[in-house]
C-alpha cells in the first residue's frame, strides 16, 4: 500500500503487525458481515476515530474502516478524500456535506446539524495514502464490475506484499474471471516481492511460473527484481531468471508485430494518398503536384462537415465522418475536373510544364484555404466509434488507425471495381492504352481524360478523410505527403494499382521496421536512399508494365 | 556554329551584369548623406539576387540543354552554402558566444569535445574551396551516373532529385550532422581576415560576385556553344537517335549534370558570403522547384533568360512580401501556371519574337519528336 511505500521499514513492520493482529478479528468479522452486513457495534469504533483531531488515529481508523468494509465504508471514504467529511466539535457525530444540504456519515441519512459546531476532518498525506489504499481495498469488494477491475490492477502494478490478506478476500470473493486472474497475478507478484511473508520453494516457483505465463513488463519487472533477491530460494531465482528471458523474448516477438502494425497503418495512409495519384500519374501520365492539396482540401471539407452537421443535427455529430467520405469525393472530383477542363488539358504531352503549372495551382491553393480559414491547425474530432484502442495479444491496436488499414482496402477495391468492370473503367484503360485507337472506336477521349482526372482528385478527397483523423489539419497538410506519395507510385510501377499498394506497404513496414534500428529520422533518410537507389536499378518501379503500348 | 550564335546575348548580359555590380558596388561606398548612396539592405539583396541567378543558370543547363527537369537542384547549392559556412564558422575562432577557440558555438552547446573528422581543415580557405567543388561534384557524380546509366529519365528522374534534397533536408535539420541542426551557421565575422560588417568587403564581394556569375555565363556558354552543345541539343531531343548515331548520352548527361553542380555550389557560397547565414531550410524541395520557375520565366534554354528570371522573380518576390505578404503565393503560383501555358519560351522568348527573327538565331525548338518525356 501506498503509506507503506512512502514511510518505509518501520512502518512496515507495525502495518505487518497489525495486519496479522487483526487478521483474526477481520475473519471473524467477516463471517459475521456475510451474514449481517452492517455490524453496527464495529462500525461506530472504526468511524469514531475519524472525529479525532489526531493524523495517526484518524489513517488508522481508515484502515480499520477499509478492513470492516459494510456499505458505509466507501461513500465515507470517498468524502473524506474530498474534504466533505466533517466532524462535530463535541460528541463523536460525522456528517458528509452533500450537494443539497448534510448526511449522517454512519447512516447514509440525511442530517441537519448545527453547521456552527462542525469542523472539517483533517486530512494530510498519509491520511490521503490510507484512503486510496483502503478505497482500492473495498472497490475491490463493492465496487462496480469497471472499478474492481481497475483497483486489481492497481494491486499487481503495486505488489506490494501488505496487501496480500486483501487480494485474498477478494479472490474469496470474486467468479469473475477475468478479476480472478489478475488477482492471482496480484498475489503471485506480492509473493515475490520484497518484505513477502516466507514461502516455501514450490509456491515461490508457482508464483514465478504465474508471472512468467502473464508476462508482461510488470511481471517482468517483478521476476528480475525476484531474480536478484536474497529472500527467495535460490531454484526460484533462477526460475525467475529464466522467466524473464522469455518474457523478453515473448516481449521482442510482440514488439515486431507492433511495429508491422504501425507500418501497415502508415502503409494504408501511403495507399490512400498514392491511389489518387496512381489514377492521375499512371493512368493518364500527368504529374499533379496539387495532389496533396487536393488532400487537404479533403481533411477541410471534413471539417466543415463536422461543423455542419453539429449546428445543424448536433445528435448525429458523431456520425459526421461517414457523411464527410462522399462529400470529400464530390467536392475534390468536382475540383479535379474543373482542374483538368481549366489546366491540364492545354498541357497534354508536355508532363515537365504540368509539373510547374499544378505545383503553382498547389501554392494557389494552400493559400486560398490559409485565407478562408486561416493558416493553424483546425480541430477535427475524432468521433467516440473511432476512438481507444484493444488488445490482440500484446499489439496494442488503435481503432482509428484499424480504421483506416480498412478503409484503404476498400478504396483500393473500389477503384479496381471502377476500372475493371464500368464502362468508363473500360474507356480509361482503352484511352491509356492507345489513345488515338480509342478515339477511333469513339470514346470521347477529352470526357474521358476529365473524368479519370476526377476520379484520381476524389480518391485524394478520400485520403483527406482519413488523414484528418490522424494528422493535423493545415493547409500545410499536402506538403508532408506528396513526396512520399509520388515515391509510392514510382517505386511500385507506374499504371499498376498492386505494385502501389506493394509499395506502399513496402515503405511503411520498412520505414517502421527500420526506426528502431537508426532512429526516426535516419530511418526515414535511409529508406529515401534505398528507394532513389531502387529506381535508379529498377527505373520503372517494381512492377513495371510491358508490351508494345509502353514508351521506352 | 548556329548554336553559338543562339546565345550572343550571354556575353552582353555578361557584360550588364558586371557593370551592374560595378555601379552598386561604388554606390554602397559614396558617404550616407549622398542621394545615390546604395544602402547595406540592398547590397544585400542584389548579393542574394545573384547566387540565385547561379543556382538558375546551372537549373538551365541541365533543363534547358539536356532536358532533365531537376526538382533537387538547391542541394548542390546549399552543399556549396555549408562547405563556405564551415570556413566561416571556423573564422570566428574564440569569438563565438562560448569564446572556444576550437570548436564552434553549436558544438560547444551541444557538449561536443572534438571537432568530428569532416571538420578538419575547414578553417583553411583553399581547402574551403576544395569541399565546396568537391562535395556538391562527387554527389552529382555518383548519382547522375547511376540514374543516367540506367537510363532513368523524365519525371521519374525529377521526383528521385527531389527525394535526393528532401533527404538531405531532414539530415541537416539532425542536430547529431554535426553542421549546426535548424538553426544552420551563421554569425560570421570575417572572411580571409576583411571583416564581413565592413562596406568595402561587402562592395568587393558583390563585385567579385558579378564577376564569377558573368565568367559563370561565358563558361556556360562555352560549353553549350560548341560541338558538345549540338550533342547536348541531339540528346534532350532524340536520346535514341543520338544513341544509334554511336553517341554515349549518359556520359554527355553526366558531364553537363556535374558542371551544373559546381555552378549551383559556387552560387550557394557567395549567399552564405554575402546573406551571412545557412540552414537546412536551403534544401527544401520547393527552393528547387522556385528556381525551376526563375528559368521558365526567363526563358529555358537562352541562359541569359535564367539570369534575368532569377533576379526579376526574386525581386518580384521582396516587393510583394514587402507591401502584400499574402498576395505572394497566390503571385507565384500565378507565375508557375502562366508561364507554361502562355509563355513557353519565356521572357527571352518573347524578346526574340519582337524583332524580326532570322532563322538561323532560333534556338532550337523545345520539343521531343520521339513523344516521350522532355
Amino acid at each position: 500500500m501506498a503509506d507503506v511505500a512512502m514511510s518505509g521499514p518501520a512502518a512496515l513492520s507495525g502495518r505487518k503487525m497489525r495486519n496479522g493482529v487483526r487478521g483474526i478479528f477481520a475473519a471473524v468479522l467477516l463471517s459475521l458481515l456475510f451474514i449481517q452486513p452492517h455490524h453496527a457495534r464495529a462500525d461506530e469504533d472504526a468511524f469514531a476515530g475519524l472525529a479525532t483531531t489526531q493524523f495517526n488515529t484518524i489513517a488508522s481508523s481508515v484502515d480499520q474502516i477499509a478492513q470492516q468494509g459494510g456499505p458505509r465504508a466507501l461513500p465515507v471514504l470517498r468524502a473524506l478524500a474530498d474534504r466533505k467529511l466533517f466532524a462535530a466539535r463535541e460528541g463523536d457525530g460525522l456528517f458528509i456535506r452533500t450537494d443539497s444540504g448534510w448526511a449522517d456519515a454512519r447512516s447514509g441519512a440525511s442530517a441537519s446539524p448545527d453547521e456552527e459546531t462542525l469542523r472539517p476532518v483533517r486530512v494530510n498525506n498519509r491520511v490521503r495514502l490510507a484512503v486510496a489504499a483502503a478505497e482500492a481495498e473495498l472497490e475491490l469488494v463493492s465496487g462496480t464490475p469497471a472499478e474492481r477491475q481497475a483497483s486489481a490492477n492497481v494491486f499487481y502494478q503495486r505488489h506490494d506484499p501488505a496487501m496480500l490478506p486483501a487480494i485474498d478476500k477478494a479472490l474469496s470473493k470474486t467468479d469473475d474471471a477475468a478479476l480472478k486472474d489478475t488477482l492471482l497475478n496480484a498475489r503471485a507478484a506480492a509473493l515475490l516481492s520484497p518484505g513477502a511473508p516466507a514461502s516455501d520453494a514450490q509456491a515461490q516457483q508457482q508464483a514465478v511460473a504465474k508471472l512468467k505465463a502473464a508476462g508482461g513488463l510488470d511481471a517482468r519487472g517483478v521476476l528480475a527484481q525476484a531474480s536478484t533477491s536474497e529472500a527467495l530460494d535460490p531454484a526460484t531465482r533462477k526460475a525467475a531468471e529464466a522467466a524473464v528471458s522469455s518474457i523478453d523474448f515473448k516481449l521482442k516477438l510482440w514488439g515486431f508485430g507492433q511495429d508491422a502494425f504501425y507500418g501497415l497503418s502508415l502503409g494504408s495512409v501511403l495507399l490512400l494518398a498514392a491511389m489518387g495519384l496512381a489514377i492521375t500519374f499512371g493512368v493518364m501520365g500527368v504529374i499533379n503536384m496539387a495532389h496533396g492539396e487536393l488532400m487537404m482540401i479533403g481533411a477541410y471539407t471534413t471539417w466543415l462537415t463536422q461543423k455542419a452537421v453539429l449546428s445543424v443535427v448536433p445528435a448525429l455529430g458523431s456520425f459526421s465522418l461517414i457523411l464527410a467520405i462522399p462529400a470529400a469525393f464530390l467536392v475534390c472530383g468536382a475540383l479535379g475536373i474543373v482542374i483538368e477542363r481549366g489546366l491540364i488539358r492545354f498541357l497534354y504531352g508536355r508532363p515537365l510544364e504540368t509539373l510547374l503549372a499544378t505545383w503553382g495551382l498547389s501554392l494557389i491553393l494552400q493559400q486560398v484555404i490559409r485565407s478562408l480559414f486561416g493558416p493553424t491547425n483546425v480541430a477535427v474530432v475524432t468521433p467516440p466509434w473511432l476512438s481507444g484502442s484493444f488488445h490482440l495479444g500484446g499489439i496494442e491496436v488503435t481503432i482509428d488507425r484499424l480504421a483506416i488499414m480498412i478503409f484503404a482496402g476498400v478504396v483500393m477495391a473500389g477503384l479496381m471495381l471502377v476500372l475493371r468492370r464500368t464502362p468508363l473503367g473500360l474507356e480509361m484503360r482503352a484511352v491509356t492504352q492507345n489513345r488515338r485507337m480509342a478515339a477511333l472506336m469513339g470514346i470521347r477521349t477529352a470526357r474521358v481524360d476529365a473524368l479519370t482526372f476526377g476520379l484520381g482528385s476524389g480518391i485524394a478527397g478520400l485520403a483527406g478523410v482519413a488523414v484528418s483523423q490522424i494528422d493535423n489539419v493545415s493547409p500545410n497538410l499536402g506538403q508532408s505527403y506528396i513526396i512520399d506519395s509520388f515515391l509510392v507510385v514510382v517505386f511500385g510501377g507506374v499504371g499498376n494499382l498492386w505494385g502501389t499498394l506493394a509499395a506502399a506497404a513496402t515503405l511503411g513496414v520498412g520505414g517502421k521496421a527500420l526506426e528502431p534500428l537508426v532512429g526516426a529520422v535516419s530511418g526515414k533518410i535511409l529508406l529515401l536512399v534505398l528507394v532513389i537507389l531502387y529506381i535508379q536499378r529498377h527505373p520503372r518501379g517494381m512492377f513495371p508494365l510491358r508490351g508494345r503500348g509502353v514508351e521506352s | 556554329m548556329n548554336a553559338s550564335l543562339s546565345f550572343r546575348g550571354a556575353s552582353v548580359t555578361a557584360v550588364i551584369v558586371v557593370l551592374l555590380t560595378g555601379v552598386l558596388a561604388v554606390g554602397s561606398l559614396l558617404p550616407a548623406s549622398s542621394p545615390v548612396q546604395v544602402s547595406p539592405f540592398i547590397m544585400t539583396l542584389a548579393g542574394k539576387y545573384l547566387a540565385y541567378a547561379m543556382l538558375a543558370l546551372a537549373v538551365d543547363l541541365v533543363w534547358g540543354f539536356a532536358g532533365i527537369l531537376t526538382l533537387g537542384h538547391a542541394a548542390f547549392f546549399a552543399l556549396g552554402g555549408y562547405a563556405m559556412g564551415m570556413y566561416l564558422v571556423r573564422e570566428i575562432g574564440a569569438r563565438g558566444v562560448y569564446g572556444n577557440a576550437d570548436l564552434p558555438d553549436f558544438m560547444v552547446f551541444l557538449s561536443w569535445k572534438s571537432l568530428p573528422w569532416y571538420w578538419w581543415g575547414s578553417d583553411h580557405f583553399p581547402v574551403a574551396l576544395l569541399l565546396m567543388l568537391v562535395v556538391p561534384a562527387g554527389l552529382a557524380g555518383l548519382f547522375g551516373w547511376l540514374a543516367f546509366r540506367s537510363r532513368v529519365s523524365g519525371v521519374y528522374l525529377s521526383i528521385i532529385t527531389q527525394a535526393l534534397t528532401y533527404a538531405l533536408m531532414l539530415a541537416f535539420f539532425q542536430n547529431g550532422f554535426g553542421f549546426g541542426g535548424n538553426n544552420g551557421l551563421t554569425d560570421f565575422k570575417d572572411i580571409l581576415g576583411f571583416d564581413l560588417h565592413s562596406p568595402y568587403t561587402r562592395a568587393g564581394m558583390l563585385f567579385i560576385s558579378g564577376l564569377i556569375l558573368a565568367g559563370a555565363l561565358l563558361a556556360a556558354r562555352y560549353v553549350v556553344g560548341g560541338r558538345f552543345g549540338s550533342l547536348l541539343i541531339a540528346v534532350r531531343d532524340a536520346e535514341s537517335r543520338t544513341r544509334f548515331l554511336g553517341y554515349r548520352p549518359e556520359q554527355v548527361k553526366l558531364l553537363v549534370w556535374v558542371f551544373s553542380a559546381v555552378i549551383a555550389a559556387i552560387g550557394g557560397a557567395l549567399y552564405v558570403i554575402q546573406v551571412g547565414i545557412i540552414n537546412p531550410g536551403e534544401f527544401a524541395p520547393a527552393n528547387s522547384i522556385e528556381a525551376v520557375i526563375w528559368v521558365a520565366v526567363g526563358g529555358r534554354g537562352t541562359l541569359s533568360g535564367a539570369v534575368i528570371g532569377a533576379i526579376l522573380v526574386n525581386l518580384g518576390k521582396t516587393l510583394f512580401t514587402a507591401w502584400l505578404p499574402e498576395m505572394w503565393l497566390y503571385g507565384l503560383g500565378a507565375l508557375f501556371m502562366a508561364t507554361t501555358l502562355f509563355l513557353p519560351q519565356g521572357l527571352m522568348g518573347l524578346m526574340r519574337h519582337l524583332p524580326e527573327k532570322r532563322p538561323s538565331e532560333v534556338t532550337p525548338e523545345v520539343t521531343n519528336p520521339e513523344g516521350g518525356e522532355a
